[in-house]
């Protein structure tokens, strides 16, 4: 039975199928805005700077890795693993380097997390960078143990793959959670030659997410954490 | 009943013969449709004919189409047809003559496209057999398997990115993928964490990475090509990033390179586990 109103003009049901289209509409734009803010939001590039030039020229990108962002750099996500990178004499949470075509990267990573290990101990050896060694705490090396890596800086469609050894578990003094300065960490240092233009990804390839089934969820797959892009502008 | 059966459409004249006119149409338009089917459309079909399982696949491709093309044309012409000629004439506001069953054209219309879908399901049950599982992965145990040598190159995949061992080559693992033109490769593919697949594209091979599976498919590469690879399951975040390209060389260029990989890659392969055929890696130090 419809009941009119207003001279019987438009019904109450007329009127409660538009409230329930204006709501429906107002949930599916905000659903929308909500999904185009996630699908789009992303860590702001950093760009590499000059390195000096007792390094031979190119460019400097400065890293570090902690066990725990902290509230300071992701209040949303304090407890998570993640890369830092120094800029303007600060750390940043960004994961998204910005650095120069067909040109050297001279990259310096502070390691402050313990280890975990790798799943596939191939990605152990150190693969594209110049002189196909990386230095782990000033000793040059071609490789690591599978077992003491931490985490690894790899960029696949450039072929570079950097492991990272992780604090010893035995270590004094770790750092709980970002800012790390003043805690034990491994300093590892390489240096690789970009090529043409273009976006590459980069990830870490240790199972590294505490908490997560088989360490593979949260930070190893949420853009800004352990992965990125390196832009080659 | 407004309209006689005797009358057409327009009002004027008999009716004509539709099932003879209808035939006509159909036997003529499949007699052009096929042969571009068959040589312009049928080499557009699968990823091409880079090996032995991709021209199969072409092959077989080719053949399905062209069965299906007469039925296609059946019905879409019997579509049209009917929309044009028994199309319901301007004015007249009452339903057409009821439409009853005939029992001839039913059993005829059950009998061909059962026998069609038998043929269909035999010929593609004799050619995924005969072609060695035609480039998919058979599992750890295939039914059938190529004879003569074989080049046996383990794929591992892990979130993002496939490596690739060797094992007759010492074990060596390589982040590239290179094969010998015209070898029998015995492709393993696993995993060392959630479900992949593993898909050489222009080779005609697909097959699923799963822990602990070790899932065989064969190929034969035939041309001296660069082909794509992909990952063909939604793994994660970099699922579309897992990607990379493979190459097939000659048999010489085959042994200088994977001699090369073994010098480059000998300090991995120093600490790799002892092949097999899968892995299911510790830790799980940070996992749940």
């Amino acid at each position: 039975m419809r009941r009119f109103v207003g001279g019987g003009e438009i019904s109450l049901y007329v009127k409660k199928l538009f409230g329930v289209g204006i709501a429906v509409a107002a949930l599916g734009v905000l659903i929308g805005l909500y999904v185009a803010a996630w699908a789009t939001s992303a860590p702001t590039p950093v760009a590499a700077t000059s390195a000096p030039a007792s390094s031979g020229g190119g460019t400097q990108l400065t890293l570090e890795t902690v066990a725990a962002i902290g509230p300071k750099y992701s209040p949303p996500h304090p407890d998570w693993v993640s890369y830092l990178v120094h800029q303007n004499g600060k750390w940043v949470h960004s994961t998204i380097f910005n650095v120069p075509a067909e040109s050297v990267v001279h990259v310096t990573v502070y390691q402050y997390d313990g280890d975990t290990g790798l799943r596939n101990p191939f990605l152990s050896q150190v693969q594209g960078t110049v002189g196909g060694t990386e230095t782990v705490d000033g000793k040059a090396v071609s490789s690591i143990n599978p077992e003491e890596a931490s985490h690894t800086f790899v960029v696949p469609e450039l072929g570079l793959f950097i492991p990272l050894p992780g604090v010893p578990e035995e270590a004094k003094n770790q750092c709980e959670f970002a800012p790390c300065e003043g805690a034990t960490h491994r300093t590892i240092t390489f240096s690789f030659r970009t090529g043409k233009k273009g976006r590459y990804r980069w990830q870490c390839f240790v199972p590294c997410a505490a908490g997560f089934l088989y360490g593979l969820g949260g930070p190893m797959q949420t853009l800004g954490y352990m992965d990125g892009f390196l832009n080659v502008v | 009943m407004s309209s006689s059966p005797a009358t057409s459409p327009g009002g004027s004249g008999t009716e004509p013969n539709h099932a003879v006119r209808f035939t006509l149409i159909w036997v003529i338009a499949t007699v052009i449709a096929m042969p571009i089917v068959i040589l312009v459309i049928g080499p557009a079909l699968g990823s091409g004919t880079d090996s032995n399982a991709a021209s199969a696949n072409q092959t077989d491709m080719t053949v399905l189409a062209a069965t299906a093309t007469p039925v296609i044309l059946l019905v879409m012409l019997y579509l049209l047809y009917a929309v044009v000629f028994f199309r319901q004439p301007k004015g007249a506001a009452l339903e057409g003559p009821a439409v009853r069953g005939d029992a001839r054209i039913q059993t005829t219309w059950i009998i061909v496209t059962s026998a069609i879908v038998l043929a269909i399901a035999v010929f593609g049950t004799v050619r995924l057999e005969e072609g060695d599982g035609a480039g998919s992965g058979s599992g750890p145990s295939p039914l059938t398997v190529p004879k003569g040598p074989k080049l046996p190159v383990q794929v591992i995949a892990q979130q993002w990115l496939f490596t690739y061992r060797y094992p007759t080559y010492g074990g060596v693992e390589t982040p590239h993928l290179v094969l010998p033109v015209n070898e029998e490769v015995e492709f393993h593919v696993t995993s060392v964490d959630v479900i992949h697949s593993f898909w050489a594209y222009q080779l005609g091979v697909k097959a699923d990475a799963n822990p602990g599976v070790d899932n065989i498919a064969f190929v034969k590469p035939t041309k001296l090509e660069n082909f794509n690879v992909r990952c063909a399951e939604l793994c994660g975040i970099w699922h579309g990033f897992m990607r990379d390209k493979g190459k097939v060389v000659t048999q010489s260029a085959f042994n200088t390179w994977i001699h090369q990989q073994q010098t480059s890659f000998a300090p991995a392969t120093k600490v790799l586990p002892k092949y097999s055929k899968t892995y299911l890696p510790e830790p799980t130090r940070r996992g749940e």
